[in-house]
């Protein structure tokens, strides 16, 4: 989003100021000092659908943990891990992260953060499905392919670890994807496009009624 | 987990919205949160302490927290003020910077907690002002070595092999940490006998024994027993060969271990040995062969492998070259100086000593570092006077350079030892982690053993699911979202193990212990080790709460003892590990003896589970939940 004028302070200036760097010198410290600040409550309650006391909320407890205001991949990483101690979550939470980092430049912002949230929390069922879709699309090209639905479900199991019953074998990843393309691709052309993936989930009661579990996450 | 993490918790959870579409079976309800996520009330102080300051003070810099609109996110309208949750300490330094514009560094606070405070209010470290940036950079300096040694602490080569590993790999491994196996321990006890032996006998076989009889002369011992040094030598060679050939096969990168110092060492050893092997008795190339003989003192090098403080010497050297290199040039100028002094005045004596200035290079180096061994004396007065002038000034340029080698030495050899310190608490501390990691998934299948899943009336469900946080709850019913989009469950490593080797049969042995005990299938290994794990799993149920991200800072331990075995008191926990071992007959003590709970219990104690089948549970009847703290400090 265009909207989103990214403040990014370097030491650069400073040093501009003060007359004196070298080049090397610059380029590492602006690695490390990049430091963001959100839009303005008023513009974030414009774009989201949380009220004042709810931004508030998630900005203080997103600020506390990452002070810099940005989360970068492998802190992302960390967090989700502690959730699921018993297997690897690095790999889904990459996917997630490239699915929250919507500008793709390599880090998450309270923007991207509380945006992401506002559509799978306060979002429409269509716009959460598109949000799930892009989730999938891994390389963000309008279809999904089995490769990658293989990816993400290798991901998603990963995430049970291994003590689990019944055992996790090789090829269970495989078949629930064979599973979910029986399901979803209707006209059987090997990937699933949008629409062939909405359709499909909106003529699935479970899935409909199970959409509307995490309303009261916030 | 802690509080830092349950900030996120309703993160994790709507990004489980990726996994409704791809579940197999129907998810089930979350839980509901009766009591809304209400503000905590905000003081406007920092954490209790109150500041005030103009506007326009925080005004003049607007690229921080205070001085833009990112403080809104922190207003407060009830109280009509912002709240920020830090150390209300760091930040009388913060709001100093906005007054006068200098940043202050506290010398007795923690660099790390001074530099994230800096972080969250979006101040830069490099603004300190030049009167605490010296201190600041030598404390983040030293604090950065630290956390240097901590990872190569962990890194350091006492981590077990991979399976896979290959001889070469197990042989270097022995080699560069002998204390890993007993082999490796006595290969380098046994080098290290040879080497002494070597060097013994090198300096032995000069020394002069009785002659034989019929002769007159004093001989050196070498020439008298010269077959018995010369197999000595010989054994001592073939060892080093061996030692230097395992090495050499065994190194991972054979180039690299060639020219590494140690390496060179070897060879320079036993070098000698070979080419006078080779060398023909041939008078004048014996000559040369003979001071070659001089290189075996070498072999004394080989102890560095050995001694730990030898190789602080060498590093410290190292390290000090420069100091060392100013010392040499510093008293080289003198030396020239001096001589050349010495020289013109004692030109005019008869009989002098002094003949030249190399000459005299002799006597200034003797006079500076106070020798004095008075084989050159100056006659004239002129010569006695710039004499005396050496001497005195010899002793102050040698003082200068050494307290910095010492110093330095000092610093060195403090590192190892806090790097040795730090390897013998890394076991520990990464023991107890992994416990309190262990402890959160035992919780969650904790939960599930008591029923918690069920989406069932109220009526069923046991007190002790009731008596769990709202977090918690949120939490298990996040991984139970997970487990039915994959359509496998979680289970602990003990049934993970016994599923594995009882593949064919399949029977659950992670819910009804119960059942498992009515089956007749059941061999009776089997259902004793359920009915420890039904202990296990009661005993060790760990929450978290409130702490940072990155580590553990204080744990809040759930105990459940199941019998008069454990231990009441507060016990660390490390105690754990041993007290979840059981066998039978504990077990059955623990059926018959209903302990009683202490009187200390400040909440629920868990009356018997009501109404749940099977002989095994009643065991578990008698257990309770004792709420203990445990405040474990900082790891």
């Amino acid at each position: 989003m265009d909207s989103q004028a990214k403040r990014v302070e370097t030491i650069s200036a400073r040093l501009d100021a003060a007359g004196s760097s070298t080049d090397s010198v610059e380029d590492e410290l602006e690695l490390s000092a990049v430091r963001h600040r959100p839009e303005g409550l008023e513009q974030l309650e414009a774009l989201t659908r949380f009220n004042r006391k709810e931004l508030q909320i998630l900005y203080r407890g997103f600020k506390n943990e990452c002070p810099s205001g940005v989360v970068n991949e492998d802190t992302f990483k960390d967090i989700y891990s502690q959730f699921f101690p018993q297997g690897d979550a690095s790999k889904y939470a990459h996917f997630l992260f490239n699915a929250f980092d919507t500008n793709k430049d390599g880090s998450v912002s309270f923007e991207d953060f509380v945006m992401g949230l506002s559509i799978l929390l306060r979002g429409s069922v269509q716009e959460k499905l598109n949000w799930a879709f892009n989730l999938y699309d891994i390389n963000k090209d309008g279809y999904i392919t089995k490769e990658e639905m293989l990816d993400i479900m290798k991901a998603i199991y990963d995430m049970m670890g291994k003590c689990t019953y019944p055992l996790v074998k090789d090829d269970t990843p495989r078949q629930h994807v064979e599973l979910f393309f029986q399901k979803m691709d209707k006209n059987k052309d090997g990937v699933v496009t949008i629409d062939e993936f909405i359709d499909c989930c909106q003529n699935d009661e479970n899935i409909m009624r199970s959409m509307q579990l995490f309303e009261n996450v916030i | 987990m802690a509080a830092g993490v349950a900030t996120w918790l309703p993160f994790a959870r709507a990004a489980a919205v990726g996994w409704l579409p791809l579940a197999q079976k129907t998810m089930p309800k979350p839980p509901v949160d009766k009591k809304s996520r209400s503000d905590e009330i905000l003081f406007v102080n920092v954490s209790g302490l109150r500041f005030q300051t103009w506007k326009n003070t925080l005004d003049r810099y607007p690229d921080t927290l205070l001085g833009s609109s990112e403080k809104e996110f922190f207003y407060n309208e009830e109280t009509q003020e912002y709240f920020f949750d830090r150390d209300p300490e760091m930040f009388r330094h913060i709001l100093n910077f906005f007054r006068t514009g200098k940043l202050h560094y506290p010398r007795h606070e923690c660099i790390q907690a001074f530099e994230e405070e800096l972080a969250f209010y979006g101040i830069i470290p490099e603004i300190i002002g030049d009167c605490c940036m010296e201190e600041y950079r030598d404390r983040k300096k030293e604090n950065q070595e630290r956390l240097a040694e901590d990872t190569e602490a962990e890194n350091a080569g006492d981590a077990p092999l991979p399976p896979g590993a290959t001889l070469r790999e197990r042989l270097w491994r022995a080699f560069e940490n002998p204390h890993t196996s007993t082999m490796a321990l006595v290969f380098y006890y046994v080098t290290g006998f040879f080497i002494a032996v070597s060097v013994i006998a090198n300096v032995v076989e000069t020394v002069p024994c009785r002659p034989i009889k019929g002769s007159i002369k004093d001989l050196p011992c070498g020439e008298k027993f010269s077959v018995a040094f010369f197999c000595m030598d010989t054994a001592c060679v073939l060892i080093f060969s061996f030692e230097y050939l395992m090495r050499l096969y065994a190194a991972p990168s054979r180039c690299d271990f060639a020219r590494s110092v140690m390496s060179v060492i070897d060879v320079v050893a036993i070098l000698p040995f070979y080419i006078g092997l080779v060398m023909p008795e041939n008078e004048e190339v014996s000559g040369a062969f003979v001071t070659l003989r001089v290189f075996r003192v070498f072999r004394i090098f080989k102890f560095s492998r050995h001694s730990q403080g030898l190789r602080i010497l060498g590093c410290t050297l190292q390290s000090c070259a420069s100091e060392l290199g100013f010392l040499l040039f510093s008293l080289t100028m003198a030396v020239i100086i001096f001589a050349t002094v010495m020289f013109y005045a004692e030109k005019g004596t008869k009989g002098t000593n002094f003949t030249s200035i190399p000459a005299s290079f002799w006597y200034t180096i003797v006079t500076m570092t106070t020798l004095g061994y008075g084989d050159m004396v100056p006659d004239s007065i002129a010569g006695k006077i710039f004499g005396s002038i050496c001497s005195l000034s010899g002793v102050l340029v040698i003082a200068l350079p050494v307290p910095v080698i010492v110093s330095n030495f000092s610093r060195i050899y403090h590192q190892n030892q806090r790097a040795d310190k730090m390897r013998a608490q890394q076991k520990v501390r990464q023991a107890r982690i992994r416990m309190a990691k262990k402890g959160a998934t035992n919780a969650f299948l904790q939960h599930k053993e008591d029923g918690g899943l069920q989406d069932g009336d109220s009526g069923s469900t046991a007190l002790c699911v009731k008596n769990r946080s709202a977090f918690e709850h949120q939490h298990h019913h996040l991984l139970h979202c997970l487990e039915k989009t994959t359509n496998h469950e979680f289970t602990d490593e003990v049934t993970y193990s016994e599923v594995c080797m009882t593949d064919s049969v399949g029977f659950r042995t992670s819910r009804s212990t119960s059942l498992s005990s009515q089956q007749g299938a059941t061999t009776s290994c089997c259902s004793r080790r359920a009915k420890r794990r039904a202990i296990r799993l009661a005993n060790s149920t760990v929450s978290v709460s409130r702490g940072s991200v990155q580590e553990l800072d204080t744990l809040h331990i759930t105990k459940t003892p199941a019998g008069t075995q454990y231990p009441q008191s507060r016990s660390s926990l490390n105690a754990r590990t041993e007290d979840l071992k059981l066998n039978c007959d504990d077990y059955t003590a623990a059926i018959i003896s209903i302990p009683t709970p202490p009187a200390n219990t400040p909440d629920e104690s868990l009356p018997n589970s009501p109404a749940i089948p099977g002989i095994l549970r009643n065991s578990r009847s008698n257990t309770y939940n004792i709420q203990e703290t445990v405040k474990i400090s900082s790891l």
